[in-house]
């Protein structure tokens, strides 16, 4: 490793010339980093699990190969083992021009944890593909790669390009038809910049709001709600140093992009280049795996397809999509419909109709089944009368005779389905019992916890599972193996939203319904606004929310802001640190300096009120210690008299609520702060300018300080004199 | 056509003191020695518009403006003339005059507009979309930016301002999103059912709701009637309108088709969408109408309707005369680039130099000026890239340059005038100095005086 670290800090310092030489780097995230794949994600990992009968991961590698990349780094985490085992034995191990390595991390819990550890690596010299090993593509990369190196060589700043695909949203639903929350992206026309990324934006409700900066920097703007994140990402190296810069960053959308749209500082640009007739999708849950399934039996994914991946001759594509394994056993009254695939070695039985479905190798399918847009892996047992109708069923399952399955079922590894058990709709199946320190916690979502325990259980399953599963085999039946999950609170009105089964008609028709009742609800709203004429437009309500939100926001701020700070007294942090702390403290929770100023100001307050003292003069020690310790922390947010003023203001505060004790010392700090030079003298006059007009009780403190404010006024006439 | 217009034009305006006063109303100030007003009449003339509302501020302005359309526009127009009250904004003007509003669709232009933009193509844009209102765009102007202007240019920065924030449909043919005023320095909050309905929006920052708008005139009087709050056409019933295009029950939910029934002039609706249809050479149908629909393309169970933009091409000469600073550039475009403006038939042509103006030896003027009839220049004069009108009497030695000087002004010799603008009946005496100044009509400049970026007028008694 030491070796090949040399070699790459060497290749770094050549010439751009050399640069471009550079063979074509992939980062290929074989982990989702997120649970929606649970429960089969426990025991195996999401890139693995088998799409059209081929693992997801052979379609990744297979785009990234014939797109011309020549080194690819697989980003192994979760189960990585089982990942590096299947990449040793399969082909991919031994390609001409193309080589996968793996890197694996045991704790790393995000893409940015991914990200940084791969920058220590020091293996990527130069722009790179960032890829999540669960995406479907046959693009053509070298047009973006182009657009991105030139855009490059104009603007150092332009370190990234996203390949987005058109696809507008249902209008009732508002999910994309691959199940993702619809996506607001506001895009400048002519450079392709990416303005405004959105993926969760109810929280603005009936409205999306686009920054007037933005407004301002670019005269034609346009508003996308119909394209459709491809998470193939061009990226230049500076990505990585970024990551690694920004420790907090931790999803690849909701960090780091929106942190760089969001970041004026750096001035770091994305771009977008938009595919029209190639493919691209990522299956980023239950709904999208079956969108992306049917598109690549019907072949718009071509040359990823079965028939192309896996080598012509084993799989013949018949008429209307129906794929066939050489060696299958069919029955002479079976039906197998259009846009299905049976696998090799699986035998089917009489009368059994199946269609729009996947079944994978080596099952065993008995008569009278039905099955219909289900997915069925390897070795599943699946016994006479059966009915599967929009069901994942994983290897090795077994259904016994009349079990039923109602739309939208997931049964993991090794379930058993017990005779005439129906399994209720969206269940999900598992023989490993639902974790249960799950929380609602969005940390906890994309961070995979399984890693470790996920394989642990499944060993002890392996050895012996039936003295667990005996007590709960009524779950499922009269000798049915497996737990069912349940659902959580909230979630559950969800789930049909990103399951297998197609959406049922009777919630369209609610969400119908509840839009319209909304519509209604909203335009009373807007309409009694706006018949008080336009002064104020937005409707009271949401401000209203926005303020407490932001209110909100402040409190956990100020709270941090003053961690920090005690944390650098207690540890002797040296000030210019503190200052970056503070500072990224600012950008995670998007406050302004205004804001460090008063939070750092009451942190410092606060302290010296705290610290022990028995009367006022030792409290004024006390203060005046802290002001003189840390003022060039303080001063380094204060840029401009509007800050300055808020600190006064902030005091003010103080004194009225949570430091009484100051209240006396009000105009001695006053002094304190205008001796350090903290404050400038304009400031303090302008303060007592603003409270001349309010109300008497505000005035409290700018009666006692008006011998100093007079005093200052002197001062500056004496100044003018001059 | 049955089409009615309305003409804003306005009468007071307190951000063109002191250019104008009681004896020249807006719509009668000079622009390059014609009336303003002129040059919205002739563009509606030209489009064959001539059902005409001429809507004026105060009786006194109303008297003065309909005596000079009689005058001028004797053939070819029918104008009526309506005075409204002072101050109760264009909604009021409208809501005042709603009695005379008979057309199907009413176009309603701001008097004060000075652009080759022909209003017939806004109103067949109109028609053709079965819109409820459209709104014509234009670039914005870019103001101050002449080369060697000395008046205004320097304090301008050089990014054009923006007057509106402007949501367009991929096509540029509807209107989804329209921000006015302080609203533009907000941030932007954009209707999501309306992103949902079309899948995306251009979002521009440099177009110009340019106001001219034209209007169904059942919507427009069932919005004047139901938000009596609503005082400004661009502020409140535009941005009203646009707002509420996907959810219009509570606008036009019968009562306007009931109300056109009643009236008899028109087809039935069905007919009437169908006719839109064909207009607008549609096979597809808009958004308005696919979100109108159910989801199983049956009955519409929505109310929606159309709010379409006119944008003109960005070659076209567009600018309201609203400002000093505007006024300025009207007078200097007008004269120089956008000289297309006063190119007609109409029978008091004025050349670039008048017919009968007496030039003293040695004086030049330069190009882009006009001077009006009857007026004369002394010896050794400059005049460069002005206006000067009618019947002016002007010294020797007397130096003009990117100003205006209106009808009947003295100005004795030696005079140095420098991007200021001289009102009617002024005397300005011997070796008067003015740079950026305005002067108001009647008043007098003592000899010798110099003045700097001043606004000279005479009190008002």
């Amino acid at each position: 490793m030491g070796a090949q670290k040399k070699g790459a800090t060497a290749r770094v310092s050549e010439d751009p010339e050399e640069l471009a030489r550079n063979p074509l780097q992939a980062i290929l995230l074989a982990d989702s980093f997120a649970t929606t794949f649970r429960p089969i994600t426990l025991e195996r990992p999401k890139v693995l699990l088998p799409l059209v009968n081929i693992p997801m991961i052979d379609y990744t590698l297979a785009w990234l190969e014939s797109a011309g990349v020549e080194e690819v780094f697989v980003f192994c985490c979760a189960h990585s083992k089982q990942v590096i085992d299947y990449l040793e034995s399969s082909q991919w191990s031994s390609q001409p021009n193309f080589s996968v390595a793996t890197i694996e991390s045991h704790n790393s819990i995000s893409a940015g944890d991914a990200l940084r550890l791969i920058y220590e690596r020091n293996v990527i010299h130069g722009d790179f593909v960032l890829i999540s090993g669960d995406t479907v593509s046959n693009m053509l990369l070298t047009q973006a790669l182009q657009e991105h190196k030139e855009r490059k060589k104009k603007d150092a700043n332009a370190i990234m390009t996203m390949v987005v695909k058109q696809s507008k949203p249902s209008p009732i639903t508002q999910q994309s038809r691959l199940g993702t929350d619809e996506l607001f992206m506001a895009i400048n026309p002519v450079t392709k910049q990416l303005l405004c990324y959105e993926d969760k934006a109810e929280y603005s409700k009936g409205f999306i709001s686009l920054d007037k900066t933005l407004i301002a920097d670019n005269p034609s703007i346009i508003l996308h709600n119909d394209k459709q994140d491809c998470y193939i990402d061009i990226c230049s190296q500076e990505v990585l140093s970024l990551f690694t810069d920004n420790f907090d960053y931790q999803h690849l959308r909701r960090h780091f992009v929106k942190g760089l749209l969001v970041d004026d500082i750096m001035g770091y640009k994305i771009f977008t280049h938009e595919i029209h007739s190639s493919y691209a999708a990522r299956i980023d849950n239950f709904r999208s795996y079956d969108t992306i399934s049917k598109d690549i039996i019907q072949r718009w994914t071509y040359p990823s397809v079965p028939d192309v991946l896996c080598g012509s001759t084993a799989i013949k594509v018949e008429r209307q999509g129906t794929y066939r394994a050489s060696d299958v056993t069919l029955s002479r009254s079976a039906h197998v419909g259009s846009f299905t695939f049976i696998g090799q070695g699986t035998k089917i039985g009489n009368d059994t109709k199946i269609s729009h479905s996947v079944v994978g190798e080596g099952c065993t399918i008995g008569s009278n089944v039905t099955i219909e847009g289900s997915y069925i892996w390897n070795n599943v047992t699946i016994e006479d009368g059966c009915q599967l109708r929009h069901a994942i069923v994983c290897d090795g399952v077994i259904m016994k005779s009349g079990a039923v399955l109602q739309p939208g079922v997931i049964l993991s590894f090794k379930v058993v389905v017990g005779q005439q058990f129906v399994v209720p709709a969206y269940s999900k199946v598992s023989l490993l019992q639902q974790p249960t320190q799950q929380d609602s916690d969005e940390e906890l979502e994309y961070a995979d916890s399984t890693s470790g325990t996920g394989e642990l259980q499944s060993e002890k399953l392996n050895g012996d599972i039936a003295p667990d599963l005996s007590e709960t085999a009524s779950e499922l039946g009269t000798g049915g193996v497996g737990y069912i999950w349940s659902v959580f609170e909230g979630v559950q009105d969800e789930e049909w939203r990103h399951s297998v089964a197609p959406i049922p008609t009777d919630k369209l028709v609610k969400l119908m319904l509840d839009e319209d009742e909304e519509q209604l609800t909203q335009d009373g709203n807007v309409l009694s606004a706006s018949g008080e004429l336009k002064a104020d437009s937005d409707d009271n309500g949401s401000e209203d929310e926005n303020n407490e939100d932001s209110r909100d926001d402040y409190v956990f701020f100020e709270k941090e802001v003053e961690a920090t700070f005690l944390r650098a007294v207690h540890e002797n942090v040296k000030v210019d640190h503190a200052v970056l702390e503070v500072n990224a403290l600012r950008l995670s929770y998007n406050m302004a300096s205004v804001d460090c100023a008063g939070a750092i100001f009451y942190s410092m307050m606060k302290l010296a009120v705290e610290s022990p003292h028995s009367s006022a003069s030792e409290l004024h020690k006390n203060a005046a210690e802290m002001i003189t310790k840390w003022q060039k922390l303080l001063k380094s947010f204060l840029h401009d008299i509007d800050e300055e003023i808020e600190v006064i203001l902030k005091f003010e505060e103080m004194c009225l609520e949570s430091a009484k004790e100051f209240a006396a010392l009000f105009p001695q700090v006053l002094h304190l702060l205008y001796d350090k030079e903290i404050l400038q003298e304009d400031a303090i006059l302008r303060w007592a300018d603003e409270k001349e007009g309010a109300d008497e009780s505000d005035k409290v403190f700018l009666k006692r300080s008006e011998k100093f404010i007079q005093w200052l006024k002197e001062a500056e006439e004496e100044d003018d004199d001059d | 056509m049955d089409f009615q217009v309305v003409v804003l034009a306005g009468g007071n305006s307190k951000k063109l003191t002191p250019l104008i006063s009681k004896d020249v109303p807006k719509p009668l100030l000079p622009v390059a020695n014609r009336p303003l007003l002129y040059y919205v009449l002739h563009q509606l003339r030209e489009s064959n518009l001539k059902d005409l509302i001429v809507v004026v501020e105060g009786e006194d302005a109303a008297l003065h403006v309909g005596s000079w359309i009689s005058k001028t526009f004797v053939d070819g127009l029918h104008v009526k003339i309506a005075a409204v009250p002072e101050d109760i904004g264009t909604a009021g003007a409208l809501r005042a005059i709603s009695h005379h509003l008979t057309a199907k669709d009413i176009l309603v232009v701001s008097g004060d507009l000075v652009s080759d933009v022909p209003p017939g193509a806004v109103a067949a844009t109109h028609r053709r979309h079965d819109a409820a209102v459209t709104a014509m765009l234009c670039s914005v102007p870019v103001s101050g930016s002449l080369e060697s202007g000395s008046s205004g240019g320097k304090d301008k920065t050089k990014k054009p301002g923006r007057y509106n924030i402007i949501g367009l449909d991929p096509c540029k043919q509807f209107l989804l999103h329209i921000a006015t005023g302080s609203e533009i320095e907000k941030d932007s909050r954009l209707q999501k059912r309306i992103l949902h309905a079309v899948g995306q929006m251009e979002i521009r920052s440099d177009l110009m709701d340019a106001h001219m708008y034209a209007f169904k005139r059942s919507v427009l009087q069932e919005v004047l009637d139901h938000k009596d709050t609503f005082q400004s056409l661009k502020q409140d019933v535009v941005p009203y309108l646009v707002r509420s295009q996907l959810k219009s029950e509570a606008l036009l939910n019968g009562i306007s088709q009931a109300e056109e029934n009643g009236n008899e002039k028109l087809s039935s609706p069905n007919n009437q969408v169908l006719d839109s249809k064909i207009l607008a050479n549609a096979s597809t149908p808009s958004f308005h109408e696919l979100y109108s629909m159910e989801p199983d393309g049956s009955a519409q169970t929505r109310k929606t309707h159309k709010c379409c933009a006119y944008i003109a091409s960005s070659s076209s000469y567009c600018v309201r005369l609203n400002s000093i600073q505007a006024f300025m550039d009207i007078n200097r475009d007008v004269t120089g680039d956008a000289d297309h403006l006063l190119s007609d038939t109409s029978s008091d042509r004025d050349n670039i130099i008048g017919p009968s103006p007496k030039l003293g030896s040695k004086t030049t003027v330069g190009p882009h000026c006009m001077l009006g009839e009857g007026s004369e220049i002394g010896d050794k004069c400059q005049v460069k890239r002005s206006v000067i009108g009618r019947h002016c009497r002007i010294g020797s030695h007397v130096k003009i340059v990117n100003s205006v000087v209106m009808n009947h002004v003295t100005i004795g010799d030696g005079c140095i005038i420098q991007g200021s603008v001289v009102c009617s009946n002024v005397q300005l005496q011997e070796r008067v100095v003015l740079k950026d100044c305005l002067v108001g009509a009647g008043f007098v400049v003592t000899m010798g005086n110099e003045y700097k970026g001043e606004s000279l007028a005479r009190k008002e008694k």
